[in-house]
């Protein structure tokens, strides 16, 4: 591939849409059902459909829609009555933070977001990140694709809310930048144009088709710092009969599914600032928490689904703060790292939230601290 | 866990006792030392609630005996219990016996050997207490195992091998017993109640190993699954529905050596069919009024027989083949309908001639729908059914491979 998508049309073309659950469903839709609508303007017949697996959706759990359009009903048979299709010519994750991979109920075990997007295929992210940063924080690529960073940040709106900020017009003019041979600009615009009666929005597509930069990925690009997650499905003489499933034991947390993928922003603990009132470990709804020896709590990031109730209850100001998910490449825990270096991990601290590591600020932290407030 | 066993004042010799079916199931809980029941009330079925009630009332018999609010709930809380290690009865009939349809699915998908009597009865509407076996039959996909009994005796006696087949590890399936309304559940018979003894020799402690549900093993059970499951769990219950005919062979078996009752074949109770052309083939208390019409009819020279299902599920279809490939024709009555199904004609109808359609010598069949709604098998209607068997034998294809109501008015 160059810059451009192939040009050879084959007979039919699969578009993904990863998304963040409820937050992104309505997007998700939008886009595919956009897909499916503006091939119809050749005369190809389509369909859209949402994964059955991921309902009912989770806040933030990654979930994903598809748009297959075929060059006739005959071939575009192949493509119903599935739930998900194993190899997509695109996929497009409405949120840069799932570029770190994709763990979801329909699944076990996190997988890297190119992988149904097959050999030369294209990945396409909405973010105000380079591409390079981009890569970096996106599994090692085991086969060349194309990256196509569509300028904007997630757009995120709850289940009976949609925030039309032009995310799915952007979305759709890059589609028809990767995919013009289904997907011809003029046809977009024209479908956007009817069904919103606003140039703005024309606008938009126009935007995302001009705006949209490509990178050839390599294989060998990106990172392998993520964990690698695989499951093996039992069969049914290997199974324990009566649907039994070993429980987790008290203490133990569940290695086949780890939630972390569901995370747009993790909490980052300033721990010379906490007054050790439990609030954060009794009001996690993930039970991430974990008492240090010291009486402290950390995060078990593997855990963490960054719903940011920890940083809500904390009554200490800035002692709990939600940082940018894309600023963190690992899910290590830090306590510690505090522990054994105070002063670095305080700067690293400081660096990562962009907050100081003040003294405490509030008189129940200060009359823990022994303050003189 | 598990009630202790507690020593009983139970007499140490077998008794002959003259007890309705209802009565002899009880006889049977009793002597299964089971933990936990949940009753509510609905005819036929409540006899077994009135007769055990009695039971724990003279100090014969120890027992949690929950009443629920609803045959829904009913059915829950014995699934329940058994997942925590206790053995259970539960039993209802006719719509009773629907109201509890979801508890009924999912206790076979868990694969928990509850133990149930369905008290056969026509589902409303109309409002009848009359027996039809279309109550008990709507589970047979489920993964229920569906034996149906013809006396008293047998009702205690199946009683007493379903907890043996339900909680044997290679099954763990549920069981519901089928007794005919009114003719079984409220007729008084004499039965032999065996000695506690002789039942503790026969059926062993229940025990679901590491499938107990207990804080010190921690497990869960039924939890959501997608497509990427259903299917082994759907087929684990297959291989268990399989294994069923042996487990149940394997009982019938000890049952014979420990009560020396129970009849050659676990399966099939066959009746003069030595030198049989032509065989009735039923299940329940229909098997009496046949028996009498076989005797007047060999009384005239007719060679005909009997053969009745003890077990509807599992299908025994080796047996049934087997059996029934020895005849010129047979006649299958059924105490039930299936409206619209292939010939118009009975589940059992239609199970026997799947059964039998692969063998290159196979009897002509034919279909009967009788005694619906309790109503009686006289022999006038006996004798039609003859006829028309006979007649089908004979190769009048004008009665044969079709299925026919008997007994109706017009």
């Amino acid at each position: 591939m160059t810059t451009q998508a192939a040009p050879a049309k084959t007979t039919d073309i699969t578009v993904e849409v990863v998304y963040r659950g409820i937050f992104q469903k309505t997007l998700a839709q939008r886009i595919c059902r956009g897909v499916v609508l503006a091939a119809r303007r050749s005369g190809h017949p389509g369909t859209a459909f949402a994964r059955y697996g991921d309902s009912p959706e989770r806040n933030g759990v990654p979930a994903k829609q598809f748009a297959v359009v075929a060059v006739d009903d005959t071939q575009l048979e192949a493509s119903m009555a599935r739930y998900e299709p194993s190899i997509v010519d695109v996929t497009v994750a409405v949120d840069d933070t799932l570029v770190k991979g994709v763990e979801s109920w329909a699944w076990y075990g996190r997988q890297p977001i190119w992988k149904p997007t097959k050999p030369g295929g294209v990945v396409i992210v909405t973010s105000d990140r380079t591409a390079d940063e981009i890569i970096a924080q996106t599994d090692k690529a085991e086969k060349p694709y194309t990256l196509a960073v569509v300028p904007g940040g997630a757009s995120f709106a709850g289940l009976w809310v949609y925030k039309d900020d032009h995310t799915d017009w952007r979305v759709m003019g890059a589609l028809a930048k990767v995919a013009p041979e289904w997907l011809p600009l003029e046809h977009v615009k024209a479908l956007v144009r009817e069904q919103t009666k606003d140039e703005g929005a024309v606008a938009s597509v126009q935007f995302g088709h001009d705006a949209t930069v490509l990178r050839e990925v390599k294989p060998g690009e990106g990172t392998s710092g993520h964990e690698v997650l695989q499951f093996e499905k039992p069969g049914w003489t290997t199974m324990r009969p009566g649907i039994v499933v070993d429980a987790r034991k008290p203490g133990e947390r569940n290695p086949f599914y780890k939630k972390y993928s569901a995370r747009t922003q993790r909490p980052v603990v300033n721990f010379d600032t906490c007054i050790k009132c439990t609030m954060c470990w009794l009001d996690c709804p993930d039970e991430c928490f974990e008492v240090t020896p010291t009486g402290h709590y950390e995060v078990v990031y593997e855990a963490c689904i960054g719903c940011g109730i920890c940083a809500q209850v904390c009554p200490v100001k800035d002692c709990i703060v939600m940082v940018d998910e894309l600023k963190f490449e690992k899910n290590d825990n830090v306590w510690q790292r505090w522990q054994s270096d105070r002063e670095s991990y305080n700067r690293w601290f400081e660096a990562t939230t962009g907050v100081s590591v003040a003294p405490p600020k509030t008189k129940a932290a200060a009359a823990a601290a022994g303050g003189d407030d | 866990m598990a009630v202790e066993v507690k020593a009983k004042p139970t007499a140490e010799v077998e008794t002959e006792q003259l007890l309705t079916g209802c009565e002899a199931i009880a006889e049977a809980i009793r002597l299964a030392d089971v933990d936990v029941m949940a009753a509510y009330p609905i005819r036929p079925y409540d006899g077994v609630m009135q007769a055990a009630a009695k039971l724990i009332a003279n100090g014969r018999m120890d027992v949690e005996y929950i009443v629920a609010d609803g045959e829904h709930s009913q059915f829950e809380i014995v699934k329940h219990a058994s997942a925590v290690g206790s053995r259970v009865f539960v039993g209802s009939s006719g719509v009773g016996w629907f109201y509890a349809f979801e508890a009924i699915a999912v206790t076979a998908g868990l694969r928990l050997p509850v133990v149930a009597i369905c008290g056969n009865r026509a589902l409303d509407d109309p409002g009848a207490f009359g027996t039809e076996h279309n109550d008990s039959l709507a589970v047979r996909d489920l993964g229920w195992l569906l034996p149906w009994a013809e006396t008293a005796q047998e009702s205690l006696d199946l009683a007493l091998m379903a907890w043996r087949v339900a909680e044997d590890k290679r099954v763990s399936l549920p069981i519901a017993i089928g007794l005919d309304g009114a003719f079984l559940t409220h007729s008084q018979q004499l039965v032999k109640v065996p000695t506690q003894a002789a039942v503790h020799a026969f059926l062993p402690k229940y025990d679901l190993g590491d499938r107990l549900l207990h804080p010190d093993n921690p497990i869960t059970i039924a939890p959501q699954v997608d497509q990427d499951w259903l299917m082994e769990i759907r087929r684990q219950n297959d291989a268990a529905m399989r294994k069923a005919l042996g487990v149940i062979t394997e009982a019938h078996a000890d049952f014979k050596r420990i009560f020396g009752r129970g009849g050659d074949d676990p399966f099939l109770d066959e009746y003069m069919t030595d030198d049989a052309e032509i065989v009735f083939f039923g299940q329940g208390t229909l098997a009496l009024p046949m028996k009498v019409a076989i005797r007047r009819l060999r009384k005239q020279g007719h060679k005909v027989g009997l053969v009745r299902l003890k077990w509807f599920r599992p299908f025994p279809t080796e047996a049934t083949v087997r059996s029934l490939t020895r005849f010129k024709a047979v006649g299958v009555i059924d105490r039930d309908y299936s409206f619209g199904s292939p010939f118009y004609g009975g589940v059992l109808y239609n199970e026997v001639r799947s059964a039998l359609y692969s063998q290159a010598k196979r009897p002509t069949v034919v279909g009967f729908i009788a005694g619906l709604g309790g109503r009686e098998i006289e022999q006038p209607m006996a004798q039609e059914i003859f006829d028309k068997t006979m007649a089908a034998g004979r190769g009048d294809l004008s009665v044969g491979d079709q299925c026919h109501w008997v007994g109706v008015r017009d």
